[in-house]
């Protein structure tokens, strides 16, 4: 299968007054076309970051992608222009957020919003766009959808939201989809069926979703291939059932366990001791050894790198290593 | 029973439609404050009467009567005659439109101007902010009562025609004006461009342009109206005062504020009031009328601010 999308060596800092905050530090990725790629990790381990760095938003001047390339098709999205970059944001790309709430603009109509990416990249008149709207809304399984394009959003429920805005995201059937927390907002039933739409869509469009979630539930659900991140970094990635059935890393498998088990009653629920480390004081190492269980002496001075272990699995920790020094201090 | 077997068949029982603009809701509500009702009702009895009620009266604003000068109220004059023998009460009214449609003028006008620069303003921010707002904040730094003194001044000095000084007259109003608005449409924008759904419109593939007059003004329309309202008691102010010190309009064009000019005559302010009192009640109560419907309109539009 052809890469739909290649990212490389990818490095996106933010610079503030204490220093500079590497929140995606030399990652790279690929997503293949019809594939679906989770990227997993804790709150600010950089996973919204890399999306927004696809897509171009990282605000300069405080955020810059300082190094690495991201290859979407032939074009490298970094050094495409202003216009080039608008034509392909909404129409080859779209994505959409985790708050559906405040994604949408509250003082103009739902029809108002669907039509416009539909006039700007398809050319269509504002008529035709607004029947091509309603069979939007209807294809997201909203009834009554013409009432529904006069409404505005505050009158619509969260879940009702976030369907609006899948519309919106394959309103001009984009190639790639990024679901940045798509259902985290929403309560679990309603979660349910939102990642059943957006399966349902990549089926019959053979377009690739890149889902940025936390939640291992979805990952499972979803997933063809996962990225476990951790600050900033790819700690281990691999095709989801080898990851979910045989998790190399340390953290990858603190996650795992972490997950609460439905019908089964436990008196505490395992977590990962420790807390992620402040972004600003990272010093050569690996970033999870102070809270990690197999801790070495290399792990607080090197950093490992991420090596194929498998032909399906790759993982950036020292226990996997050869010649490294299995001393636990 | 229907609505059980609505439940069961999945389908979402029928609402009934929400009254659903914002629009709906602020007026519903904005009739329901009586002060700010009485305000719209004067501002609106004003502009009829103004702009009605010269037509139906049976004499001239500006013909001169030598006959029947300094006449007091009396069954056939309303309001008296001035000095040169005209009708005070038609004076007063045709003063009316000239007065009121400078203030709306100059309103609609710092209103674009100010939203205009203020939004490209806080939109772009950068080197275009600064310098919109820079050459802003150097109007606002000069007292604006000199200012336009030196200009009225001038516009004497160089004897512009008396037909062309109620145009310029509203244009320096606007300029004076715009700034104040500018700044704080500046600000709304500086605080919305950073909403998420800004974001998802980039993330469309929206044009800068789009995003500006489709996604962010109507959402400081509010704001908008409000400061437009009570601009309008502004300038019409304003525009009586420039009037009053004989450098705004000009007789023989009659506006409320050179017709308080009279007042300054020692004779005219001790024994003929009804010369200087009916504009100036006319100034007096529609400016305030305006301003108790602005705050009323505030009020409803703009949550945030409470009393």
């Amino acid at each position: 299968m052809k890469n739909l999308l290649e990212i490389e060596h990818l490095s996106t800092h933010f610079t503030t007054e204490e220093g500079t905050v590497r929140a995606v530090d030399n990652i790279s990725l690929r997503i293949r076309s019809g594939e679906t790629v989770c990227i997993v990790g804790e709150s600010g381990c950089g996973k919204s970051i890399t999306a927004l760095s696809v897509m171009g938003l990282i605000e300069e001047p405080s955020g810059k992608v300082v190094e690495g390339s991201i290859h979407f098709g032939d074009k490298d999205l970094l050094k495409l222009g202003k216009n080039e970059l608008r034509a392909i944001r909404g129409n080859e790309i779209a994505m959409i957020f985790q708050e559906p709430m405040s994604s949408l603009n509250p003082v103009i109509t739902i029809g108002e919003q669907i039509i416009e990416p539909l006039m700007v990249h398809m050319n269509m008149g504002k008529r035709e766009a607004q029947k091509q709207a309603i069979r939007l809304i209807e294809q997201v399984g909203i009834s009554r959808a013409e009432q529904i394009a006069r409404s505005y959003p505050h009158e619509l429920s969260g879940g009702m939201l976030q369907r609006i805005m899948i519309a919106i995201a394959i309103s001009c059937n984009p190639k790639l989809l990024i679901a940045d927390e798509p259902t985290t907002a929403l309560d679990v039933t309603i979660q349910a069926q939102i990642l059943d739409m957006l399966r349902k869509f990549k089926q019959e469009s053979g377009m690739s979703i890149l889902l940025i979630t936390h939640d291992l539930g979805v990952v499972a659900e979803m997933a063809d291939y996962v990225i476990v991140m951790y600050s900033g970094k790819i700690v281990e990635e691999g095709e989801v059932v080898e990851l979910f059935s045989n998790p190399k890393h340390p953290y990858t498998r603190g996650l795992l366990k972490s997950k609460p088990i439905i019908n089964q009653r436990q008196d505490e629920l395992y977590s990962i001791p420790g807390q992620v480390p402040n972004p600003l004081e990272l010093e050569s190492s690996c970033y999870f050894h102070d809270r990690c269980d197999n801790c070495m002496a290399i792990c607080r001075t090197d950093e490992p790198a991420l090596k194929e272990i498998t032909i399906h699995q790759k993982v950036a920790c020292w226990l996997y290593e050869e010649g490294a020094l299995h001393v636990h201090s | 029973m229907s609505s059980m077997s609505e439940i069961s068949t999945g389908k979402v029982p029928k609402r009934t439609p929400l009254k659903s603009s914002i629009w709906k809701q602020s007026m519903h509500r904005l009739f329901k404050d009586k002060l700010a009702v009485t305000g719209l009702i004067v501002v609106i009895i004003m502009f009829i009467a103004c702009f009605i009620g010269p037509i139906f009266s049976p004499y001239s604003a500006n013909k001169i009567h030598m006959n029947i000068m300094n006449h007091p109220p009396n069954m056939r004059h309303w309001l008296g005659t001035d000095g040169l023998g005209r009708d005070v009460l038609t004076r007063v009214l045709q003063a009316g439109r000239i007065s009121l449609t400078v203030g709306l003028a100059s309103m609609i006008l710092s209103v674009f101007i100010g939203t205009l620069l203020g939004a490209i303003a806080g939109y772009f921010r950068g080197i275009i902010d600064q310098i919109i707002m820079r050459a802003a904040d150097l109007l606002l730094t000069i007292p604006s009562l000199p200012l336009l003194f030196i200009f009225g001044a001038l516009l004497s000095e160089w004897k512009v025609p008396t037909d062309y000084r109620m145009y310029i007259v509203m244009v320096m109003l606007s300029l004076i004006g715009w700034p104040s608005l500018a700044r704080m449409v500046r600000g709304q924008m500086l605080s919305l461009r950073e909403r998420e759904f800004m974001q998802a419109a980039t993330v469309l593939g929206l044009s800068s342009r789009r995003k500006l007059f489709h996604h962010l003004l109507p959402n400081i329309v509010p704001l908008l109206i409000v400061i437009a309202t009570l601009n309008i008691g502004g300038s019409i102010l304003t525009e009586s005062v420039l009037s009053f010190f004989g450098l705004g309009v000009m007789p023989p064009t009659a506006t409320w504020g050179n017709m308080i000019d009279a007042a300054n005559n020692m004779l005219d302010f001790q024994n003929r009031p009804w010369l200087w009192i009916p504009p100036g009640f006319s100034i007096f109560v529609t400016v305030i009328a305006i301003n108790i419907f602005g705050d009323g309109l505030r009020d409803v539009l703009d949550p945030k601010k409470k009393r």
